[in-house]
């Protein structure tokens, strides 16, 4: 690649061809975003389950992983699991064997994100099926469907949409969450501007430009949720 | 693992510890100074006061902390006008950048969770204020502002929970905050594991006393909503 050398002249907004690497950048970015929230949607509705069945062991599991998870950092779990994460995989594949495996940036940056954030989906969906009237779930019952059909037919569509808002807030923050996985060296969009304000001493502009694409991530994703929200909500009398 | 490195390297955590609580109670104290005055200007009919303080909350509520940090440390240099200004002894300091970055972003956060609060005040106490004669100011001084307060109480204990987290941002930016410490007895002994794992324990733990502070307040301060003991 080319690297243009900075002239004087130009004014703030002029990217010296930088906008192309910034674009990748972002289609990473949005690459990490949408594979932690499917984990974290996976982890969350697995926790909630864990949250309110009758077992104490699946119980404490799911209470002691969402408290840990909320109480520490998202950067110094990150780090954990890509610095940490990397030395015990080496030590256990050692013992057993196995060839050097190497954690990229990008399996370590997803995995901790969507960790981080099943902690959180795990709090929404228990608060959204504990939000399904237990009269549909008493109906549902009466008329003899087995209790894994009452939850997958009854309660999880039920309580999309007392979830839904939950959820939505954690998408937003998932999505700014991802700027951190330049921190342990995944070329995203941020690091992609670092590298190019460097190169070009107008770092202002470069993170500027990656401020604006982060608004219009969360922008467009605000707008999705609502027409999500007003399709959920159809059946519900508006005040 | 071998944790007798970290115990020679607990007064590093230490200090660390304290940079982490001085930038994020500075921090939280200017921001919820800058968030008062926001929210009354987001509440306001006035468009003029009204849309910049919507933007500002849409710009510092839509974009991470770290852009919004990386914007102040290394974006302001850019700038001709600021490296020769007296703004430069600010600038020029990760310590100063990284709290105006925290004071900023908490402030918006803030602004908007006073916001709703102010927009939930019963309008049974707005009518009953006016009938009492009081002027607008007094309004707000006596009976919104210190509802408002009470009603933002959980959500801001979040926020200040949040901020705690996003603090450890400053150790990307060379600050030895309880990150950068966990970073520098990981750089110099080779313990990532147990470097960070500690510095996690000790966000743990503020976490844990931010929980317990947050809730003792809400028993203080709900104390009219406890049901009566008779």
């Amino acid at each position: 690649m080319a690297f243009p050398s900075p002239s004087r002249n130009s004014g703030m907004f002029d990217l010296h061809g930088y906008f192309p690497m910034i674009l990748e950048g972002m289609v990473l970015t949005v690459e990490v975003a949408l594979i932690s929230l499917l984990i974290a949607v996976i982890l969350g509705f697995f926790g909630a389950i864990a949250k309110l069945s009758k077992s104490r062991i699946a119980r404490s599991t799911a209470t002691v992983y969402t408290t840990l998870i909320r109480g520490i950092p998202d950067l110094v779990l990150m780090t954990i699991i890509f610095y940490g994460g990397q030395i015990q995989v080496n030590n256990i594949g050692d013992s057993l064997g196995w060839d050097y495996i190497d954690i990229s940036p990008f399996v370590a940056g997803t995995l901790t994100i969507g960790f981080i954030f099943g902690a959180y989906m795990t709090e929404t969906f228990r608060g959204g099926i504990l939000a399904v009237s237990s009269s549909e779930i008493e109906a549902a019952l009466a008329f003899g469907m087995p209790s894994w059909k009452v939850f997958l037919r009854i309660t999880l569509p039920l309580m999309v949409r007392h979830a839904l808002p939950g959820f939505g807030n954690n998408w937003m923050v998932l999505a700014k969450t991802t700027a951190l996985v330049s921190v342990i060296g995944l070329h995203d969009m941020l690091y992609n501007a670092g590298v190019a304000g460097g190169a070009t001493r107008q770092p202002f502009t470069f993170f500027l430009v990656v401020a604006l694409m982060y608004l219009c991530i969360t922008g467009i994703s605000d707008l999705g949720l609502r027409w999500a929200n007003r399709r959920y909500s159809v059946g519900v009398r508006k005040v | 693992m071998d944790y007798t490195v970290i115990f020679d390297n607990l007064p590093l955590y230490l200090e660390g510890l304290w940079v982490t609580i001085q930038l994020v109670v500075i921090a939280l104290v200017s921001g919820f100074g800058l968030a008062v005055p926001l929210s009354l200007m987001a509440v306001s009919k006035n468009s003029f006061l009204r849309y910049p303080a919507k933007a500002y909350i849409y710009f510092f509520r839509g974009t991470p902390l770290l852009v919004q940090m990386f914007l102040l440390y290394y974006g302001m240099s850019q700038f001709e006008a600021i490296r020769e200004s007296v703004l430069w002894i600010l600038f020029r300091e990760a310590y100063w950048c990284a709290i105006i970055a925290f004071a900023l972003n908490t402030a918006g956060y803030t602004a908007e969770i006073l916001r709703g609060a102010i927009e939930q005040t019963p309008f049974g106490e707005v009518e009953a204020s006016r009938a009492c004669g009081m002027s607008k100011t007094i309004m707000f001084r006596r009976i919104i502002l210190p509802g408002s307060f009470r009603r933002a109480l959980p959500a801001y204990g979040n926020e200040v929970i949040f901020m705690l987290h996003g603090s450890a941002l400053a150790g990307v930016i060379t600050i030895v905050d309880l990150f950068g410490a966990a970073k520098i007895v990981n750089s110099r002994y080779f313990v990532p594991f147990e470097s960070y794992i500690t510095a996690g324990f000790f966000y743990l733990s503020c976490t844990f006393c931010l929980i317990w502070f947050f809730k003792w307040v809400e028993k203080h301060w709900y104390v009219h909503l406890r049901p009566r003991t008779s």
